[in-house]
């Protein structure tokens, strides 16, 4: 903490507490995220909705501020994920702490890139994961799953991926800040 | 708190990951091993989530509603025309109806006819989509102290929704008729031919084990059918479609992509019970449905 010489404000409770939050900040929206979504919104294509914003969120924040998105917190997201969507749980928090171990892997290189680059990644994990997320609960229900719903899901994922990354973008520099508290 | 030297914490750091990695596996065998604590962790979730899911689903059907009308409003005129044009046809039929009505009970009157008891019902707001990706369910916010049990039968204003799967003290999920673990006896009106439904997570369910030489009629009506005792007879499920590859599908009566409220009946039958918390019954046999 203390690297740089210089005036700073003092630690008092507020500021704590605001550093807090702003340290919380990844971790509940993406939550919050997804019981929103679970909602009845009366989209089509809700539940694929549902699983490529938890990845997206997940993923960009592993990516980017990976100190307010440690492993415990994906453990619970991904929980919160698979109660929510009446899956077999485990499989959601499986496919979230390897996107999650992924993103910590490709960060010296991925965070120096553009835009796109970052994108193209994530088209890649989303895919992977969607494979995986398939696999797994194919494995768990003894039987083989029509792969199109995966799919599904992982273009979804892929296409919202820049819309929610801009907004996560600005969130990043502003509210999730711990500096800036 | 415990002080760690700086290296000790590091090494900590890395284990995290793999370690929640192998919890995962765990959580997936102990999901398959115990699938009632799965069942009743998902209920306890629902049950939190359900009185907040029915204050939002309020304003949200009002939205909904705006957007409908306004759709509504460019497609007056064609609308009006076809429904003069159809009302037409069913005033027609009505007619009919109303003869066979009276014959039937004269016959019945004749023949000393046991009426079919009239089953209770309760109505349930339908508060979110429990489905995910590989599922078809609807979650239903019925209140504290509900009268549903496991088992009874869901339908819309037009036809057959599905069954009640999980219950938990304030909420209830009910498995769509196309879910792919959903299995329902169906008569084809037509023919009196037996099939089976068999869900398929598409749209349309498909039929299955037929009667053989009878083939489903394209736009033939497909009602319940009393056989194992699971559903009463009669209850409208859709009309046979095929598609291009020549397969019959059922397109359903009942509005699952949007559902707004459902009706639970009881008609006390008691043929396949669908997992129960009691050990006593999961001791009776391995079940299909989840």
């Amino acid at each position: 903490m203390d690297r740089l010489p210089g005036i700073r404000p003092r630690q008092s409770l507020g500021r704590r507490l605001d550093m807090a939050a702003r340290r919380g900040f990844p971790g509940s929206t993406t939550a919050l995220l997804l019981l929103v979504t679970a909602a009845p919104l009366g989209v089509p294509g809700q539940a694929e909705l549902q699983a490529s914003i938890a990845l997206a969120c997940v993923f960009f924040w592993s990516l980017f501020r990976p100190a307010s998105m440690p492993p415990a917190v994906v453990f619970a997201i991904g929980l919160l994920a698979d109660l929510l969507g009446f899956a077999p749980p485990g499989v959601g928090v499986l496919t979230l702490l390897i996107a999650h171990g992924l993103a910590l892997r490709w960060r010296r290189v991925l965070v120096r890139q553009g835009f796109l680059l970052v994108w193209l990644a994530f088209v890649g994990v989303a895919f992977g994961m969607a494979a995986v997320q398939w696999a797994l609960t194919s494995l768990l229900t003894f039987r083989l799953l029509p792969p199109g719903p995966g799919v599904f899901q992982a273009a979804i994922g892929a296409g919202l991926y820049p819309a929610l990354a801009t907004l996560l973008t600005r969130a990043h520099q502003t509210l999730a800040e711990p500096e800036r508290a | 708190m415990i002080r760690l030297s700086i290296p000790v914490r590091q090494a900590l750091a890395k284990l995290t990951l793999p370690v929640l990695i192998a919890a995962a596996f765990g959580l997936m065998l102990l999901g398959k091993a115990d699938a009632l604590l799965a069942e009743r962790a998902r209920m306890a979730l629902a049950d939190a989530l359900a009185p907040i899911f029915g204050v939002l689903a309020e304003p949200l059907a009002s939205v909904r509603g705006v957007i409908d009308d306004a759709e509504e409003t460019f497609s007056l005129y064609s609308e009006n025309a076809r429904l003069r044009d159809e009302n037409e046809r069913l005033r027609a039929w009505e007619s009919v109806a109303l003869a066979l009505d009276a014959e039937n009970a004269t016959l019945k009157a004749n023949l000393h006819w046991i009426p079919d008891p009239a089953p209770g019902y309760v109505s349930a707001r339908v508060v979110a989509d429990a489905g995910g990706v590989y599922a078809r369910a609807v979650l239903l916010s019925v209140g504290p102290n509900h009268s549903v049990t496991k088992g009874q039968i869901a339908l819309d204003e037009r036809g057959l929704v599905g069954r009640v799967t999980e219950l938990g003290s304030r909420s209830a999920r009910v498995l769509l008729i196309t879910d792919m673990n959903s299995r329902i006896p169906v008569i084809l009106e037509g023919s009196r031919a037996r099939a089976m439904l068999v869900g398929s997570n598409g749209a349309r369910p498909r039929l299955m084990y037929w009667t053989e030489g009878q083939l489903p009629a394209e736009g033939e009506h497909v009602v319940t059918s009393a056989e194992a005792n699971a559903f009463p007879a009669g209850l409208p499920v859709g009309t046979v479609h095929y598609t291009s590859s020549n397969v019959p599908e059922v397109e359903p009566a009942a509005r699952l992509d949007r559902l707004e409220v459902v009706r639970l009946f009881d008609y006390g039958l008691r043929g396949v019970v669908p997992p129960e918390s009691q050990g006593s019954l999961r001791a009776q046999g391995p079940e299909r449905r989840r």
